[in-house]
């Protein structure tokens, strides 16, 4: 069966290119249908009558985007006013032309500083990206490569836990790092080492380095689909078991490995709690928590201006990166997606 | 695929080879176990650990004070799980969950399972639609807490303009305790695309001479529907109705970022939007009333695992799985 070419699928994604197994084969490994759909395909009419439909609804999941950015875009009286394209322009995010306090641009406000949100959330997510492909792979490897006694059993565990609530491993996990935090303190035993723990950024990429149940899964998915000759021939080779795994299993893998990588930045740069619950410093703070300062500072209610065209612009600063993301990467983003109701 | 060398092993080859063989299937075995390290710490030191502890912890007054190491732990027996009873704020926050719960998956279930038999069937264009329809997804949860702040502004919002527009007084969605919740679900229905997607590619496994042979029974539409589609997309619909159940029932981000915090609404904390993981964050890292909390997230975890169960329960007679699907 052919799995690259789907004439009939425009939608179905075109696999995705590796240098040695052919395209397709993230849609395969994961076990993409190869039917028709629904049903057979809208006449020309119906096509039409539905077009409209869904043109009507694009409207609906568009209109926020285009708000938002046009928001942005007024000045402080005219946000409100419900127009997509400004009556009055203004910039509102750099510069610092009127240096009259309580006036200040989204990236001179005082004691809020944007510049370091954005590189704390970049840096933090890249770095729990890489980690957290690199050692849900190896993991998924031994699961899909191995045979183990006990492996059946810690693979159903793995399944069990992505159905675990955060909410009941998240006060002990702080107690944890709590303690780690007055361990390596001044007066803590591990006081020659620099602080981690609470108030520290470390919190929000140091459990990335012991893998991650979801990844596992898709990630060992992936590598069942790849034949196991070619890790015997490396075997053949005189390949160690690890270098096997480095040469032949990750550059194989690698359309499964950005998948992993961009829902793992896509998590950092959506997570609100974690930040919450360990950052106390403002510059410490990603961008998720940093909006969420910025709009009790700066709105109406929190005994701030109301300055909603602030406001705006800092969210459009925090939804601008995940669409150029998505722009680029559109076909992991759904092939990722769709994987998931392959677990049921 | 290739047997490995563990299974022979057992078969009993000449002793020589048996023992090379063995030698082999240990170091296997040693390098898996290897490989999967970083899982098993991370399972012991941050799931199964600390699951442990919070059940610890919800039976001791932890606290403070305790963190702080002033005064020492006390076990509390069943005080804390007493408590929960008695605080009408933890059955508050639950009613809350649940009705932001019911309002929001079979919503997203509908409109997800409504657009992607449309998109299946499209003769062309559907790449773009889906785009366009996944992209709501992909805004950060703090963002559309704010978008809900503004889009739904009682006197000024764009949703009460449109609604004007047809002659409808819209509510103040944000301030109106009876509006807070359904304002939170539409915007949750916005993101449907995630589930849109899902469902899309459970209906591209269908294989499609189901449909020539039920066609040349001269099944309608209808009967199509009910009697292809839905049994082969029952998989699918069953994982999203679990994983949307569960987090709803989790719900946290928009909810904290509109209405919790410093107030942006001007309307202190409103009562309507306090759902379970809110007030037990609020527990937990506002007043670190640890034991307590733990106790919340027991019974948050309890409620969760019966739920899921009874729609385990109930799935058996409605999920059809493919014998020979792979």
């Amino acid at each position: 069966v052919s799995t690259g070419g789907q004439p009939n699928l425009p939608t179905a994604g075109a696999g995705v290119a590796t240098p040695r197994v052919g395209s397709g084969m993230l849609g395969r490994a994961l076990g993409r249908g190869r039917g028709q759909g629904g049903g057979p395909r809208f006449g020309r009419l119906r096509s039409g009558i539905f077009m409209a439909l869904l043109a009507g609804i694009s409207i609906l999941a568009l209109y926020p985007f285009v708000w938002l950015f046009s928001a942005s875009f007024k000045p402080q009286g005219d946000v409100f006013d419900n127009r997509l394209i400004p009556r009055d322009w203004q910039w509102n995010y750099t510069g610092d032309p009127t240096p009259v306090p309580g006036d200040e641009r989204l990236f001179a406000l005082p004691d809020l500083p944007m510049l370091s949100w954005i590189w704390n959330s970049v840096w933090i997510g890249l770095l729990a990206a890489s980690i957290v492909a690199v050692s849900s792979a190896i993991v998924a490897f031994a699961f899909a490569y191995f045979r183990f006694p006990g492996r059946n059993v810690l693979f159903g565990l793995i399944l069990a836990t992505m159905m675990l609530p955060g909410a009941v491993t998240m006060i002990p996990v702080y107690l944890i790092w709590n303690e780690i935090t007055k361990l390596t303190s001044e007066a803590g035993a591990l006081a020659f080492m620099p602080d981690i723990g609470v108030n520290t950024q470390y919190p929000l990429w140091v459990p990335n380095f012991f893998g991650s149940a979801f990844y596992i899964f898709l990630l060992r998915q992936f590598f069942l689909g790849i034949p196991r000759e070619l890790f015997e021939a490396s075997r053949m080779d005189g390949d160690s078991y690890f270098s096997m795994f480095r040469r032949i299993a990750l550059p194989l893998a690698k359309p499964a490995l950005i998948v992993v990588f961009i829902f793992e930045l896509q998590a950092k740069w959506f997570d609100l709690i974690t930040p919450l619950i360990y950052l106390r410093d403002t510059a410490l703070y990603t961008l998720p928590l940093g909006l969420k300062t910025i709009l009790d500072q700066q709105g109406a209610g929190g005994g701030g201006e109301g300055r909603w065209e602030i406001i705006m612009a800092g969210t459009v600063i925090t939804v601008l990166p995940m669409v150029i993301l998505f722009a680029i990467f559109q076909r992991f983003f759904v092939e990722g997606i769709a994987t998931q109701g392959r677990k049921g | 695929l290739a047997a490995t060398a563990g299974s022979n092993a057992a078969t009993g080859p000449p002793s020589g080879t048996r023992r090379r063989r063995s030698r082999f299937a240990e170091r296997e075995t040693w390098t898996a176990y290897l490989f999967i390290l970083p899982w098993v710490i991370g399972f012991l030191a941050l799931t199964a650990g600390p699951m442990v502890a919070s059940l610890y912890f919800s039976f001791t007054d932890y606290g403070v004070q305790q963190i702080a190491g002033f005064e020492p732990t006390n076990r509390v027996g069943f005080d804390n799980y007493r408590q929960l009873l008695d605080d009408p704020r933890v059955a508050l926050s639950l009613k809350n969950t649940f009705i932001y719960t019911v309002m929001t998956v079979p919503a997203k279930m509908a409109v997800a399972l409504g657009l992607a038999l449309i998109l299946a069937r499209l003769a062309f264009a559907s790449g773009f639609f889906r785009t366009v329809f996944y992209l709501p997804d992909i805004t950060p949860p703090v963002a559309i807490g704010i978008m809900i702040l503004v889009l739904f502004n009682g006197s000024t919002g764009v949703v009460n303009r449109a609604l004007e527009f047809i002659g409808i007084p819209g509510p103040f969605w944000t301030t109106d305790p009876s509006w807070i919740k359904p304002s939170l679900a539409i915007m949750s229905v916005w993101t449907v695309g995630g589930t849109m997607v899902i469902y899309l590619a459970a209906l591209k496994a269908v294989p499609s001479h189901l449909y020539e042979a039920a066609a040349i029974d001269g099944a309608g539409p209808w009967r199509r529907f009910f009697n292809i589609t839905l049994p082969l997309i029952s998989p699918a619909l069953f994982f999203t109705f679990i994983v949307l159940t569960i987090a709803g029932l989790q719900t946290f981000t928009e909810v904290f970022t509109a209405f919790f915090g410093a107030g942006s609404t001007g309307a202190e904390d409103p009562d309507a939007a306090l759902m379970s993981v809110v007030y037990l964050f609020r527990q937990a890292f506002t007043f670190f009333n640890m034991g307590f909390a733990s106790a919340m997230a027991w019974l948050l975890f309890a409620i969760i695992m019966v739920i899921t169960g009874i729609q385990f329960l109930v799935s058996r007679r409605f999920v059809f799985y493919q014998g020979d699907s792979r």
